[in-house]
């Protein structure tokens, strides 16, 4: 089993992500430059938060089109799970994987704290370890994390069960206050109707060590392996 | 057309006639226009330490675990165990943010950052320390300087969160002394093995020397010139002087030079800064005792047409100089491909001591570079103490409801929440934030060295206003003590000195106290400064800032159990003041906020004790007994329990006081004597604590208990009760409410 950790110019979180995998959970996983042009060998994707390609022109826009994202599309297409965290998701929104898009957040600032997160679908390779409803803690950092869909994709999202986490309160409760962003309907993270691509706006890859306050984010990952694991078996 | 040298065009450039004739004798000719503008930055106080560096030889700077002294590098280097090392190094950018606070603050984080992985260390993370003035005032300063603030804090956190170094803690201080001259310093921390320390020396006779990073525009044109004058109202005329940093271009460059230098091939390698090119050349061929050629035809460059002393001059951001061993070119030509960064081979190493700049093949400046670098005249300033403060006689201060008096300290923004500014920044990046900002000190796990290392800065500059070397001493003090409460050894100092115009005779005179006072202080507490920054000329229409001598230390924690930080935990845990009650209310933030009193005497520091009550803290967190300790400043007690109490993610009250105590309330609540941490323990460890603090005689306060919904405090025989709402929202609120105001 190998998974990649792609590397834009401007990544930041390329190391984060890799240390979580690799002292988290000891799996193989590497960096996949954005320069390559196939994707092949690796049984997952994970594409880092940062500020690809400077965010310049609008968040992920650029890297959306950079040459390993062609080759990643194909590899979502054909059933890769493929994982974007905060920038990552952005990313993954411009290159049309997942539906609905990101804008800035309601204060207008950069929002950096930690934020509790509902389980709403527990049946991708991201989250089948966890139960529904289950609660998570990690933080969030981001300037451009509110997430927005029109009418007819946020219902779709909402029917299919494409809506993966949800801000909450401490009770579960997604409420307006613990909503940090202005995201529509409290919505955290979602997937592509097949399920193999999840994005996120919160980072797992800050919570996997029991030093930095929380592990919850650890589970997800673990999760991918354990689903590796059982695809290869 | 170059304009011809006249006595006008030396004073414009900032040079006295005495330092143009050492100019001439140094060439034994007279400068050209080009060479004129290399000497008035490399000869101002911002690159040479004219004024200062008598000064500065006054600090200690060696010691065991010191890498890299002062002045050798562009940051010290100190030893952490196991192999690792740790570069770091305070800057300001105090000028550039007055006139520009977003770019301003923007390119001081991206210059400090370079300064670090300059060293070869990888930047892991940041802190900051900044001033403003009042931003709760309905006027044009309340709403300039709020515009500062917001823009100051934007520029950090575009700087630092784009390039992915969290920002994890600092300081933030507001008085009417920085009025539209706020300060702005910045420190930065990397981690690198021990033996792989970068050089920023010239070395190898005929290695090539590579321009890589950002090319070279008109931005920031002599900035370091523009920094040694005063602000004026003319200042925002210089916006031209303040450069642009581009965070993503920085982290390009961060990781190719970080890639280049492992792959062996680097030479030496410097930051063009302050100076720019022209820094870059001289700096590293005196260090090297070589000479270096360059050809401006060869550089890299974002306008056309742009004359030699433009080229030179430019503080273009995101670009360095590097040596490259001979043969290792091509390596330079793949990294920087890869990253997709300008680069060119701009000239070489030579063995003549001269930094030689060519024009298209032209000789343009040929200046010796060792006496270019280091050489500029080195001045002792006349001093002068200003006037005595004015004392205070406490038996003729009005006795205000203290009640309110906790609730309007609170609500001060010197010690208010600063959550408005600090959920801006990422602080969570690179996944390593143990203890986030907030508490005394911030910790952080250094994966790659499997270290916690704390940081703080520090420096209360209403106390160095009024008594400036003692106020020095203190801020040294607190430092330590504010590392020692999160449960680390304090090992190292870097200073950011924040003075106004030198020639004026009080300025130098606080300068030179505060030095003495620092240098004093970091001696007793076995912490030498590896490096730092200057700053004068901080100067408004309205007057100097207060002498703000910030102090940057770090520590470092043995063992990640002994991590502490300062908010109660447990319901009927007893809480302990380590020290005396005190009684000192001069230069108290109290006399200032509450009574509108800038004034009397800051408290006197006592080393001794000090030093014993700090080593009883550390000795007891190794116990693991001390569940909390957060240390005493401005506030006095009443504000550090509150901070206690309501700091945490979960409030909880305290019911306490001094039976002993006898005298005013307001004293007891309010005075800032030193020496004094606030710890909690629980029941069954008290006895330990009491025991051993008289073993070591240390004067120890049975304070009462953590627990309910009211922080209760018995002040000399008056009880007075605040429920932890009441406390909570005024301190949490305060910024962000004066920030919520509309400035149309």
């Amino acid at each position: 089993m190998k998974i990649a950790v792609v590397r834009f110019p401007g990544s930041n979180c390329d190391q984060d992500c890799l240390r979580a995998l690799q002292d988290g959970l000891e799996v193989d996983a590497e960096y996949l430059w954005h320069k390559e042009t196939s994707a092949a060998g690796y049984d997952a994707i994970v594409l880092p938060g940062g500020f690809s390609y400077g965010d310049y022109l609008r968040c992920g826009a650029i890297a959306a089109f950079s040459p390993v994202m062609r080759a990643i599309i194909e590899a979502a297409n054909h059933g890769t799970p493929v994982f974007g965290v905060c920038n990552g998701f952005q990313v993954l929104c411009e290159t049309g994987l997942l539906g609905g898009a990101l804008i800035r957040n309601r204060s207008l600032l950069f929002l950096c704290q930690p934020v509790v997160l509902k389980i709403e679908n527990n049946s991708t390779p991201f989250t089948r370890l966890l139960n529904e409803k289950s609660l998570l803690r990690m933080p969030i950092a981001h300037g451009e994390g509110a997430f927005y869909a029109d009418g007819s994709t946020l219902a779709e999202l909402e029917d299919n069960g494409q809506v993966v986490f949800r801000y909450v309160d401490e009770h579960g409760e997604a409420t307006s206050e613990a909503n940090p962003n202005g995201s529509m309907n409290n919505i955290a993270g979602i997937c592509n109707p097949a399920g193999n691509v999840v994005g996120m706006m919160p980072h797992p890859d800050r919570s996997w060590d029991r030093r930095l306050g929380s592990e919850d984010g650890l589970q997800l990952f673990k999760s991918l392996v354990e689903t590796l694991l059982s695809v290869a078996a | 057309m170059t304009p011809t040298i006249t006595p006008e065009l030396v004073h414009r450039h900032g040079l006295s006639e005495h330092e143009f004739a050492g100019i001439k004798a140094l060439l034994g000719r007279e400068p050209n226009f080009t060479e004129l503008g290399v000497f008035s930055v490399m000869w101002s106080e911002h690159c040479s330490y004219k004024n200062t560096r008598r000064e500065l030889k006054k600090f200690p700077t060696t010691g065991p675990r010191v890498l890299v002294k002062a002045g050798e590098e562009n940051a010290g280097v100190i030893d952490i165990g196991g192999g690792w090392a740790v570069a770091f190094k305070m800057e300001s950018h105090n000028h550039p943010s007055a006139v520009e606070p977003f770019q301003g603050a923007a390119t001081g984080v991206g210059g400090i950052i370079r300064d670090i992985f300059t060293m070869g260390a990888r930047p892991v993370f940041l802190l900051n320390s900044l001033r403003f003035g009042p931003i709760h005032d309905e006027g044009e300063y309340g709403r300039k300087n709020r515009k500062l603030i917001r823009g100051v804090v934007a520029g950090i956190a575009h700087y630092g969160n784009c390039i992915g170094v969290p920002t994890i803690g600092g300081e933030v201080y507001f008085d009417e002394s920085y009025n539209g001259n706020p300060l702005v310093n910045v420190f930065c921390l990397g981690i690198l093995r021990r033996t792989e320390i970068a050089r920023g020396a010239a070395s190898g006779v005929g290695n090539a020397v590579f321009y890589v990073g950002s090319e070279t525009g008109r931005d920031g044109l002599a900035g370091a010139a523009f920094a040694s004058r005063d602000l004026t109202e003319e200042s925002r005329a210089d916006r031209p002087a303040v450069q642009v940093g581009d965070p993503f271009r920085g982290k390009l460059l961060l990781e190719a030079c970080l890639e280049l230098l492992a792959s062996g091939a680097v030479a030496g390698i410097q930051d063009m800064g302050a100076a720019g090119l022209t820094c870059s050349t001289c700096e590293t061929a005196s260090r090297g005792g070589t000479g270096v050629q360059i050809d401006l035809a060869l550089v890299p460059k974002r306008e056309p047409d742009m004359s030699p002393y433009e080229i030179l001059l430019s503080e273009s951001q995101e670009r360095m100089l590097i040596i490259v061993q001979r043969g290792k070119e091509e390596q330079v030509k793949r990294i920087f491909e890869k990253w997709d960064l300008p680069y060119s081979k701009v000239g070489t190493v030579t063995n003549d001591g001269f930094m030689r700049v060519l024009d298209d093949g032209s000789v343009e400046v040929e200046i010796p570079a060792k006496q270019l670098a280091d050489d500029a005249p080195i001045y002792e300033r006349e001093a002068a103490p200003p006037p005595a403060p004015e004392s205070i006689d406490i038996s003729k201060l009005e006795l205000l409801d203290p009640k309110r008096s906790l609730l309007q300290l609170l609500k001060h923004p010197s010690i208010a929440s600063k959550n408005w500014i600090f959920r801006q920044y990422d602080h969570t990046v690179r996944a390593g934030t143990v203890v986030p900002p907030g508490s005394d000190a911030a910790v952080f796990y250094v994966r790659e060295a499997n270290r916690f290392l704390a940081a703080t800065t520090d420096c209360n500059s209403l106390y160095c206003c009024l008594d400036p070397r003692e106020g020095a001493r203190i801020a040294v003090a607190e430092a330590a003590r504010n590392l020692t409460c999160s449960g680390a050894d304090p090992l190292a100092v870097t200073d950011n000195l924040n003075f106004g115009n030198p020639y004026k005779p009080e300025n130098f005179w606080q300068l030179r106290e505060a030095v003495e006072g620092l240098a004093e202080a970091c001696r007793r507490f076995g912490t030498p400064v590896t490096g730092g920054n200057v700053s004068l000329y901080n100067e408004s229409p309205q007057g100097s800032i207060d002498p703000t001598p910030t102090v940057g230390m770090i520590g470092l924690i043995e063992d990640e159990a002994w991590i502490t930080r300062q908010y109660f935990r447990d319901q009927g845990d007893i809480v302990f003041l380590v020290g005396e009650v005190g009684h000192e209310i001069g230069g108290s933030l109290y006399l200032k906020a509450v009574h509108g009193r800038k004034a009397g005497a800051p408290p006197r520091l006592n080393f001794e004790k000090e030093l014993a009550v700090q080593q009883l803290v550390r000795e007891l967190i190794r116990t693991g007994i001390v569940k909390s300790a957060h240390d005493c400043s401005e506030g006095g007690l009443a504000v550090a329990l509150t901070e206690s109490c309501i700091s945490g993610s979960e409030k909880i009250g305290a019911t306490v006081g001094a039976p002993d105590f006898q005298g005013r309330p307001d004293i007891f609540l309010f005075n800032e004597s030193q020496s004094r941490i606030i710890i909690s323990v629980a029941p069954e460890a008290a006895a330990q604590v009491e025991s051993r603090a008289e073993e070591v005689g240390v004067p120890l306060v049975r304070l009462g208990e953590v627990g309910g919904r009211t922080l209760t405090i018995d002040a000399g025989g008056t009880s007075f009760v605040w429920s932890l709402d009441q406390l909570h929202d005024p301190w949490y609120f305060s910024i962000v409410r004066a920030l919520a105001h509309q400035d149309l």
